[in-house]
């Protein structure tokens, strides 16, 4: 089972079967980004390389804070400026993900950038936003564990 | 002399400045192009005028591991108003990475009316130039393409295997990391594309990145290219010389800076890279 608000994003990408719509939509989505961006108590530049997406191109960062309740709040940061699909992808997981219970979180399969982006998506830009799920299930699953 | 003739290129004439793009985006014989890594740029804004070649919908054959054919190429430019006369001038984010992509797919088909813009979407961005989220749309146009002609400067596997047995030099363009293996044996995060790491034997690891300025995504000069590429790794201007990465996008930026910035003759993209050498059987990889 995975969180709930992220089952209802990706019934609204279901519905979308436009390219331009689908894209419109992402584009409004990375406009939040503001919001997500790792605040200066969190972490400063230069960021602790373990915090990296490996595979990403736009050179994105991914922090867990845990939260009084035991789930995670997640925050984000994309080092380049024209790192639109990591913005959203990363907006999407914070609003979906952050204050979710762990099971849940840790359950997220990485395919869900496909549902998100589309089948069309490039391999690579595929794999670098498969990262940055990854990396936010990767942190649950460590917290899971007691690591 | 103008700044991009002064860095010493064989080729000057491919480069051009965004000066020149802002001088020319109302020029019937130019057509400006951009072409993304990130699928989400052009729809949010790009330079007046400019239309999108799309790597994955434009670009390849639907079903097979290939490029498009004739027919296909013929059917691009006709959406994109572009003759057989018109100077096509790519930019694209990422260091112009997926602009000389699109420009060595246009090269297949022998499209010689074809310039990069020096510091690609980042430097036009920097400059406050003016975007447009308004898409352009050109009269179809008539287009005779010859047939797709990989051989001049596209190479499959087996051409691969031969040229590593002749001891001739190969560059693998991705990061270290992929160079070496050792992204594929990170746990949790997503694979590479390929079964196994590390590179085709005895080639040089060269970051495609290392051809461009940082601040600006201009290219470096050619003394700068030269004493990376002849001084550092030893490639000479004669040599044949075959470069790859993952799928062939990085290693289209590095053929265009052997090719066109430095001027050798025989630079070939080995676009099957890594997720095809990486899953082959038997073929031999180093670490």
């Amino acid at each position: 089972m995975i969180p709930e608000k992220l089952t209802e994003i990706l019934d609204d990408f279901s519905n979308i079967s436009d390219r331009n719509e689908r894209v419109e939509y992402l584009i409004e989505i990375a406009d939040r980004f503001p919001a997500v961006k790792v605040p200066p108590e969190v972490a400063t530049r230069p960021y602790d390389e373990a915090r990296r997406v490996p595979a990403c191109e736009s050179d994105a960062f991914v922090w867990a804070v845990e939260q009084p309740d035991d789930t995670l709040k997640f925050y984000f940061d994309v080092l380049n400026p024209q790192g639109l699909s990591a913005m959203a992808m990363s907006v999407i997981l914070d609003e979906t993900c952050s204050g979710q219970p762990l099971e849940q979180v840790a359950a997220i399969p990485t395919e869900i950038v496909l549902q998100i982006f589309g089948r069309e998506i490039s391999m690579g830009k595929g794999q670098g936003l498969m990262g940055i799920v990854s990396l936010v299930q990767h942190e649950a699953r460590k917290r899971l564990s007691g690591a | 002399m103008s700044e991009i003739t002064s860095r010493g290129y064989a080729n000057p004439d491919v480069l051009v400045s965004t000066d020149w793009v802002a001088q020319h985006l109302n020029d019937p014989d130019v057509r400006i192009v951009e072409s993304n890594e990130d699928p989400l740029l052009y729809p949010s804004g790009h330079i007046p005028g400019a239309v999108q070649v799309d790597w994955t919908t434009d670009l390849n054959d639907p079903l097979r591991r290939d490029y498009l054919d004739r027919a296909g190429f013929e059917a691009l430019m006709s959406r994109i108003g572009v003759t057989n006369e018109t100077t096509v001038v790519f930019y694209g984010d990422k260091n112009n990475w997926w602009a000389t992509y699109a420009m060595w797919v246009f090269q297949l088909f022998g499209h010689d009316r074809v310039k990069i813009m020096d510091g690609g979407r980042l430097k036009w961005e920097q400059e406050d130039r003016p975007f447009t989220r308004d898409v352009p749309h050109y009269p179809p146009a008539t287009y005779h393409a010859p047939e797709r002609d990989d051989h001049a400067i596209r190479a499959f596997r087996d051409q691969v295997l031969k040229h590593i047995e002749g001891g001739r030099p190969l560059v693998d363009v991705r990061s270290p990391d992929e160079y070496t293996g050792k992204k594929l044996h990170m746990e949790g995060y997503p694979q590479e594309g390929a079964l196994r790491g590390g590179h085709i034997p005895g080639a040089k690891n060269v970051p495609w990145a290392r051809a461009v300025n940082t601040t600006d995504g201009t290219f470096k000069t050619a003394d700068e290219l030269r004493a990376i590429y002849e001084q550092e790794q030893g490639l000479k201007p004669d040599d044949d010389i075959i470069a790859y990465c993952r799928i062939g996008e990085r290693s289209s930026h590095t053929w265009f800076v052997l090719k066109y910035l430095l001027g050798y003759p025989n630079v070939r993209n080995y676009d099957g890279s890594w997720t095809e050498w990486g899953n082959s059987v038997g073929v031999p990889i180093e670490k």
